[in-house]
């Protein structure tokens, strides 16, 4: 990566509570409320905004260019905007973009809206909708699978395996039950993995309902300001290092002789290759990851941290990922918990600005907090990776 | 400020149903098409390694529609945003890209295929809340037609000069390889033409229209290694209006004309009637070809049907291409304004070549009654 223009810092974050139905709020009005958080958490008003971004998935809730109707919310009266999406990417891409408008020069505010309300329409539905008419949509099944949870039973043993993914999605309940605005807070103790494994109805394999990600309502706003307007607005801005996103051909091609490389990998080695990050859970503080579901959400943690072997299964095992562990995944409760697709990309980076801050609430990592991973899901295993630092003191690295 | 050129354009020709070709198969054509322009590849060291597509999932029919283009994009093991808006916002967003330092070339893809579903309405329809435009059976077509009556009263447009745009624009079409209705036609053609949607009638709208179009763009340090022959990228600017059509006054071009002030001032342009020489802008129906260029601030207030009769459109160079009215699809129109103004600025334009283009600008528009508006100046 080239030079920075200039740097972005983080100076608002607004978040809507996350549930299954929001019926006293259309779309608009519920962009509008996280609109509203995110101004007052910034102590700015609209007059402030230079440009707005919107993102959600149309064919979720059947709205054809929803950002004209959510306008009425969103602040963009007047303004510029842009409506960029990417499935669950989405709201991570907005975050990038926002870097990106914000470091050009073109404008020195920038709002970013990610929104879902998934009630108002067919998730399942809308998801296998992706797949190509001709090809893959007679296969597809939304976004359930249970490969991962196999290959991970062959690699480990079932009992290893389950046990591990279990204790991860018990972890995240754990988490989610601290944070006030998540959506789904079953107050799960580690006791119950046994049961849990046996009697929670299979989706498909050994994906089962307890392991996958909720559908949810809601919004999340950020508020990203040029270094200079930062510093002035924000007595704790959050900067953003650097963020990378990768996509892949939409075919699964899990056959051949090789594997090919996950995007998260090959995501994970640019983005820390470039930025000399020699040890990644080493050196972050908290990684807010975008993880679809308790399977997914383990094997990931490999691929991201870059761990070989069964690394990962052992820092879960002994506790690493917990709130007062090495490295704490999803203090918010992460996807699992949450999930208003268009939002639920950026509640990573906002979540993980929060505990660079130190006010993420009930959720907060109790020791220093000063450097953060976020990540972003969507597509055919697209992957999107970023760095917040609390501090504007990192070195570039030469020919990064 | 760091300057952004658009090295080269490729365009597929506009067909009312390409039927033959799926959208995947219209953007591995110009691909190669720009590939043999400029050499431009997708390797790890000095390739594209940013992509921005524009397209829409409910014209695709498709959730996360560039999933199924990511081939033919280059994205693979790359970054990919889609723009799921009008396509000209693309080259704004590409630009940022470009200025901020992340990334030195990025390829820009739009594509709509408009034929694919059963009417373009009922896909405008769904951008209505579903309280009450959509029961309400409002589209992009119905609520154009309640701006044209407004904007018939505010300038006195008639249904002569009405035709009068229609004309011309099938008589510039024909000769742009690209364009979609190149018939050609007479006043009363157009006057007579069975009533689609009152004041607007069949032949003052677009016709249905399928196409693609990509962009390579490249910052000034590398655009050498792609063309000797740049255009540079040097304004933009958007704007939002209201969504409730009686929270405005449909004639007024509130957002067109903040987005032309944005994209000037970026540009250092102070008088656009002095300063470009060409304008490319996306008429989807007659009425908006003057009402935009009023709005563009080429003539007064209200005076953009006399502009017509004082052959305004000619003076400024409007629409070479044939324009919006000579079809192209609704999400991908604006790469099109752009594609033949950075075709002018090369000379590259063919029997449609203007004298003297140093700066030109294309527009751009969507949502429901010209809602949101986005513009674009480019220089030699």
């Amino acid at each position: 990566m080239a030079k920075k223009n200039r740097n972005v810092g983080i100076v608002g974050i607004g978040q809507t509570e996350y549930s299954s139905h929001k019926e006293h709020q259309n779309q608009a009005e519920m962009v509008n409320e996280a609109v509203r958080y995110a101004l007052e958490d910034a102590n700015i008003t609209l007059d402030d905004i230079d440009c707005v971004l919107h993102g959600n998935m149309e064919l979720f809730e059947m709205v054809f260019q929803p950002d004209m109707w959510h306008s009425l919310g969103s602040g963009a009266y007047g303004k510029d905007q842009f409506r960029i999406t990417t499935g669950g990417t989405t709201g991570a891409s907005l975050v990038c973009a926002a870097d990106n408008l914000v470091a050009s020069g073109m404008y020195d505010v920038v709002m970013a809206i990610g929104m879902e309300k998934l009630q108002e329409g067919h998730t399942t539905g809308g998801i296998t909708n992706m797949a190509d008419p001709l090809w893959f949509r007679h296969l597809q099944t939304g976004a359930l699978t249970a490969t991962t949870a196999t290959m991970m039973m062959d690699e480990f043993g079932e009992e290893r395996a389950k046990k591990a993914a279990m204790k991860y999605r018990i972890l995240m309940d754990k988490h989610a039950c601290l944070n006030p605005r998540a959506h789904r807070r079953f107050g799960l103790e580690y006791e119950q993995a046994d049961d849990l494994m046996n009697t929670s109805p299979q989706l498909v394999g050994e994906l089962r309902l307890i392991h996958m990600c909720s559908q949810s309502d809601g919004a999340c706003v950020m508020i990203f300001a040029s270094e200079k307007k930062a510093k002035k607005m924000c007595k704790t801005p959050v900067w953003i290092r650097d963020h990378i996103t990768v996509h892949r051909e939409e075919t699964f091609n899990n056959f051949g002789i090789e594997m090919p490389e996950m995007t998260h990998h090959y995501a994970a080695r640019k983005l820390f290759e470039r930025n000399g990050i020699k040890d990644p859970v080493e050196y972050f503080d908290v990684f807010e990851m975008y993880d679809p579901s308790a399977w997914w959400g383990l094997d990931w943690a490999r691929e991201f941290l870059l761990l070989k072997d069964d690394e990962h299964i052992k820092l879960l095992e002994d506790g690493e990922f917990d709130l007062d562990g090495k490295l704490p995944i999803n203090p918010s409760g992460g996807v699992t918990a949450s999930n208003p697709i268009g939002a639920t990309a950026m509640l990573r980076p906002a979540e993980a600005a929060m505990q660079l801050r130190g006010d993420a609430g009930p959720q907060q990592i109790k020791k220093k907090v000063k450097h953060a991973l976020a990540s972003g899901f969507g597509g055919t295993l697209w992957s999107v990776l970023m760095m917040l630092e609390k501090d504007l003191d990192w070195q570039e690295v030469e020919n990064g | 400020m760091k300057r952004v050129a658009v090295c080269a354009v490729a365009q597929h020709k506009c067909d009312s149903n390409i039927w033959h070709k799926r959208f995947q198969g219209m953007l591995l054509d110009v691909l190669e098409d720009i590939q043999k322009q400029t050499g431009m590849h997708f390797s790890e060291e000095g390739g594209v390694r940013s992509i921005v597509s524009a397209s829409d999932d409910v014209f695709d029919a498709r959730t996360i529609s560039d999933n199924g283009i990511t081939d033919v994009i280059g994205a693979h093991y790359r970054e990919e945003e889609k723009m799921a808006q009008e396509s000209l916002n693309a080259l704004g967003y590409a630009m940022s890209i470009i200025l901020s330092g992340h990334e030195d070339v990025v390829y820009v893809a739009g594509h709509c295929k408009e034929s694919q579903g059963e009417s373009r309405n009922v896909c405008t329809n769904l951008s209505y809340d579903p309280f009450y435009g959509r029961a309400m059976g409002l589209d992009y077509t119905n609520v154009a037609a309640l701006q044209a009556r407004a904007y018939m009263e505010k300038s006195g447009l008639t249904e002569e000069q009405m035709a009068k745009v229609v004309v011309r624009a099938r008589q510039w079409a024909e000769k742009n390889p690209y364009a979609n209705a190149t018939e050609q036609v007479e006043l009363g053609d157009v006057m007579y033409s069975p009533m689609l949607c009152d004041p607007i009638r069949t032949m003052h709208a677009y016709p249905v229209s399928d196409g693609a179009v990509v962009m390579l763009l490249a910052s000034e340090e590398r655009a050498h290694e792609f063309t000797d022959n740049p255009v540079w990228l040097t304004g933009f600017g958007s704007c939002m209006d209201s969504y409730f059509l009686g929270d405005r006054d449909l004639a007024s071009n509130f957002a067109l004309k903040q987005a032309a002030e944005r994209a000037y001032k970026m540009a250092g342009v102070k008088d656009a009637r002095k300063e470009i020489d060409l304008v490319e802008v996306m008429d989807c129906y007659a009425y908006q070809q003057p009402m935009w260029l009023e709005g563009l601030g080429f003539c007064g207030d209200g005076e953009g049907a006399k502009f017509i009769d004082e052959e305004g459109p000619a003076k400024y160079n409007v629409n070479l291409s044939g324009g919006m009215l000579a079809g192209n699809p609704i999400m991908t129109s604006g790469l099109y304004r752009m594609a033949e103004a950075v075709l002018q600025l090369k000379g590259d334009a063919g029997e449609r070549q203007a004298a003297d283009v140093n700066r030109a600008i294309a527009q751009s528009t969507t949502g429901g009654a010209g809602q949101f508006h986005t513009v674009v100046v480019l220089e030699k």
